[in-house]
């Protein structure tokens, strides 16, 4: 199993590089998303994806899944979230004001000092 | 701190008063405070003549950083005295010639005097610490205080270039010497010279030798003006007169000297030290006489002089090294190079100081040093023509001056250099004698073009910017006292005996028991006097035909000068390091992008491989499930649509379906709250991306699909598969359990909470959801900004809210 989602996880992040190489300021936009996604993915599956119950001491079961990357991967989705939210309202803002989103027409002066 | 260190530094601490000095004392020229302090610090350190001259040393310490080993320590030899009564005494006449060559009221004498001090006792720190590193500061004040005397005009744009000229080479070579004295350091553990010279068998032997010995010389080559990098010399006569005079020809152009000399007994001996200080000082001394003869300014004259004689020192110290060589030394023979070179040291800071004053006086009393413009002035100015007089025929070589005297006992150094009966000299030998007599013959006819081209022939008035007559009094005494000295000198060298003798001790290895000085007119009918015969003769002729030969001149191509190399080389590195900047830093994100994962492929792929770190090992793996195949399927299509979809929207539905089967996912593997967390988070993400490009028309309307690029593709696939080749390393080797059977253990018993993922979240790891809350609010406080702060719009006024 484990070995399917590092392959998926892979993908989710070859398609983010992808994305984020390109010209349209949303599309590197989503490819952060897709590689906050890959990771998490990369996160969980590292963990170890052994059956167990759910990480709840209600359940009084033999075994649980490892907390610990929960907990973490709990931390990385709010972060990202906030970043990506940010990102989000900073390239819409620089199209009202710019009125592209072409990265390479987002480019600095040639001549700036 | 006893009373030397606040003599060594008592040129700073009166360098703060000069300001004060110069503001409140309007009426009386700056330089009349000044000049107390040279004054009285050259009769303080005539009173250590005494110490120096039995044969003692005077050495005091005061800490500085003592953790590594650096303390302010002043030691007090014959070489250091006789260098620090050459920069007082030398510096207290500057100081009373530059009263009188500077106007009081066009002048910013404040800073000249300020950098003066600064120069002065730099120069003193330089010669009397026996702390390396000490010495090193010093040695970089000379450096930076020399820039700032050279750009005194700074409104001249040769000037400007000039001081950026000598601050570029010798902060070059200063640094090389530090890198030498780190060197040192590392063999002997000590930064202090006597110890280092204590222990001058553990450097000698040590592999790091050459280097050390090569890196100082090259500070002692750029300091002192040598071949190929005397060309900031030249260009440092922009410099005031006095500054010229003072610097550049006695004292810190000599600091080079100083280090080959003081160095001497810990590198002499070695072949390679012979070679480069005899061999690049008898090249420079070469080259400096015949680029000289073609020169039309006065100052530029002397500097090529001035260059030539160092060469003719460093040769002489380099001949004199050998003495270290040979353990027995039955007659001097070596030990006598050594004696010409400090003789000749002392003889070249009196007559060069003499004749730069001259060259001064001219050019303040005619309005210009162009000697094609000059002439004539023999009844004008009669005392600056015989000062001039004395010092030319002192710097060519004539009896009775001393000049003389340092030349002849140069040629038998010379002579005796063939004698060495090592280090390829039975072949290479003859060069030296040969190129010491080519080189005194040039230095011949500089000497006579300076004095009859400015002071015989035709008066040309209608040419001077000035009506020339003498120079005030003032001006003429120091050139008076120095050209004295040379005539003083001249007749009784052996007054100087006192002083040179303590100073040879200090430069010859202490395998040398016993120097004999001994100076005289008349050595009998011997090959170097007519050696000396030769130069006038040859002299006298080529003078007189130099219209008929000074064609030669021409021939060199002036597209192969060293200073056309410098300037190349210095419009080459900007033009060069423009380039490469443009050529990486193109302003494109997507460029930038592609060196950051490119890099990262190549470090992280060759890391893993070539390291060993790649295995795969199937034990550890959890089974295959129905669901999760089918879900990733779906997760692979949806990443895949948002790379081949035309339109944006589908793009942010497709993400919107990662996020989802994320949290299908999440349930699938027992994680209830992310799965939770990423549902809401997913809909509020998918919510923010339709209502920011939804509402932007234009952009909803562009319906472009992604162009496919090749090395896009090879990046991101290359990035992908370096993920998963570590991803399934990672799996493959688990070097030990986790921690979280101890959360299992705690969560209940000590936190009271059974959910343990949120038992971490806000006790075990709570610190990390503090911050967390801090991004977002972040985050949120960011983003309210953006839309609602809207500051100097085009228009250039303050737009409220939009």
């Amino acid at each position: 199993m484990e070995i399917i989602m590092t392959i998926v996880a892979g993908v989710l992040i070859a398609a983010a590089t992808y994305l984020m190489l390109s010209k349209s300021i949303l599309r590197i936009v989503v490819g952060t998303g897709l590689l906050a996604h890959g990771a998490h993915l990369l996160l969980l599956t590292m963990g170890g994806l052994k059956k167990g119950a759910a990480p709840l001491l209600g359940q009084k079961a033999d075994s649980y899944t490892d907390p610990l990357p929960q907990a973490l991967i709990l931390t990385a989705i709010v972060i990202s979230f906030g970043v990506t939210s940010f990102f989000l309202v900073l390239a819409y803002r620089a199209y009202q004001e710019l009125k592209t989103d072409n990265m390479d027409k987002l480019r600095g002066n040639e001549n700036h000092e | 701190m006893s009373l030397i260190h606040l003599v060594i530094l008592s040129p700073l601490l009166v360098a703060v008063l000069v300001p004060f000095l110069h503001k409140y004392f309007k009426k009386i020229h700056t330089g009349w405070f000044v000049l107390v302090l040279p004054l009285v610090l050259f009769i303080y350190f005539l009173q250590y003549l005494g110490t120096t001259m039995s044969g003692e040393t005077y050495t005091s310490s005061m800490k500085w950083i003592p953790s590594i080993g650096i303390d302010f320590t002043i030691y007090v030899d014959g070489l250091g005295l006789l260098f620090a009564l050459l920069i007082t005494g030398i510096g207290a006449l500057v100081v009373l010639y530059s009263i009188y060559y500077l106007s009081k009221e066009k002048e910013a004498l404040n800073t000249f005097y300020v950098y003066l001090l600064m120069f002065m006792g730099a120069m003193l720190g330089v010669v009397l610490s026996d702390n390396l590193i000490v010495m090193y500061s010093f040695w970089e004040l000379t450096s930076i205080s020399s820039f700032l005397l050279i750009s005194y005009w700074y409104h001249r744009e040769k000037s400007r270039y000039g001081a950026l000229k000598s601050m570029l080479i010798t902060v070059f070579g200063g640094l090389a010497m530090l890198a030498g004295i780190i060197l040192l350091y590392i063999m002997t553990g000590s930064f202090s010279i006597r110890e280092i010279i204590a222990n001058v068998d553990v450097v000698t032997s040590h592999e790091l030798f050459v280097p050390a010995l090569l890196l100082f010389l090259l500070g002692a080559f750029t300091k002192s003006a040598q071949f190929p990098f005397h060309i900031w010399l030249p260009d440092a006569m922009e410099a005031p007169t006095p500054v010229s005079a003072y610097l550049h020809s006695a004292t810190m152009v000599k600091a080079g000297i100083y280090l080959v000399a003081r160095m001497s007994p810990v590198f002499a001996g070695a072949p390679e030290w012979f070679w480069l200080v005899s061999g690049f000082g008898i090249v420079t001394l070469f080259w400096g006489s015949f680029t000289a003869v073609k020169q039309t300014d006065l100052k530029s004259i002397l500097a090529f002089s001035t260059v030539s004689q160092l060469g003719l020192i460093m040769s002489l110290l380099g001949v004199g090294s050998a003495a270290a060589y040979y353990d027995y030394i039955g007659e001097n023979a070596y030990t006598i190079a050594t004696l010409a070179a400090v003789f000749h040291l002392i003889n070249h800071a009196t007559f060069k100081g003499s004749l730069f004053m001259v060259v001064g006086i001219v050019d303040h009393e005619t309005g210009t040093r162009d000697i094609r413009k000059l002439g004539g002035l023999m009844n004008v100015m009669p005392i600056t023509f015989s000062l001039a007089l004395i010092g030319t025929f002192s710097m060519a070589g004539l009896p009775p001056f001393n000049g003389f005297l340092s030349k002849e006992m140069f040629f038998t150094g010379m002579l005796k250099a063939i004698d060495i009966s090592a280090w390829n000299m039975d072949t290479f030998g003859i060069i030296f004698p040969v190129l010491a007599w080519v080189a005194s013959v040039f230095t011949f006819i500089y000497s006579m073009v300076l004095l009859f081209k400015t002071f015989t022939g035709k008066l040309q008035v209608e040419k001077l910017d000035k009506e020339p007559h003498e120079a005030p009094i003032g001006m003429l005494i120091p050139p008076i006292i120095l050209a004295s000295l040379v005539v003083i000198f001249g007749f009784f060298p052996m007054l100087l005996k006192g002083v040179i003798e303590p100073a040879l001790y200090s430069i010859l290895p202490s395998n040398v028991l016993s120097v004999e000085v001994k100076i005289y007119h008349w050595h009998g009918f011997n090959t170097e006097l007519f050696m000396t015969l030769g130069v006038v003769l040859f002299g006298v002729l080529l003078y007189l035909s130099v219209a008929k030969w000074g064609k030669i001149y021409e021939w060199f191509p002036q597209k192969l000068t060293l200073n056309k190399l410098y300037d190349g080389g210095l419009i080459g590195l900007e033009r060069g390091s423009a380039a490469f900047t443009k050529s990486h830093m193109t302003g494109f994100i997507r460029d930038y992008l592609v060196m950051i994962f490119g890099f990262m492929v190549v470090l992280l792929g060759v890391l893993l491989f070539s390291t060993g770190a790649f295995e795969t090992n199937l034990t550890n793996v959890a089974p295959v499930g129905l669901y999760e195949v089918i879900l990733a399927l779906v997760m692979v299509a949806a990443a895949l649509t948002t790379l081949i979809t035309k339109s944006r929207l589908t793009a942010i539905i497709s993400l919107g379906v990662v996020g989802y089967a994320m949290s299908l996912f999440f349930v699938l593997f027992r994680a209830p709250d992310l799965a939770l967390t990423q549902l809401i988070v997913e809909t509020v993400s998918v919510a923010l991306f339709l209502l920011c490009f939804y509402h932007l028309p234009e952009i909803a309307k562009e319906m472009n699909r992604l162009r496919f690029r090749l090395t896009n593709f090879i990046i991101s696939v290359s990035v992908g598969l370096v993920v998963i080749f570590i991803g399934l390393s990672v799996n493959s080797s688990r070097l030990f359990e986790s921690i979280s059977d101890y959360f299992e253990e705690a969560s209940y018993a000590e936190a009271g909470g059974k959910n343990m993922v949120n038992v971490i979240l806000v006790d075990f790891r709570g610190l990390d959801t503090l911050f967390e809350i801090a991004v977002l609010t972040i985050a949120a406080f960011g983003i309210f900004a953006m839309i609602k702060l809207r500051l100097n719009d085009k228009k250039g006024g303050v737009k409220g809210e939009s």
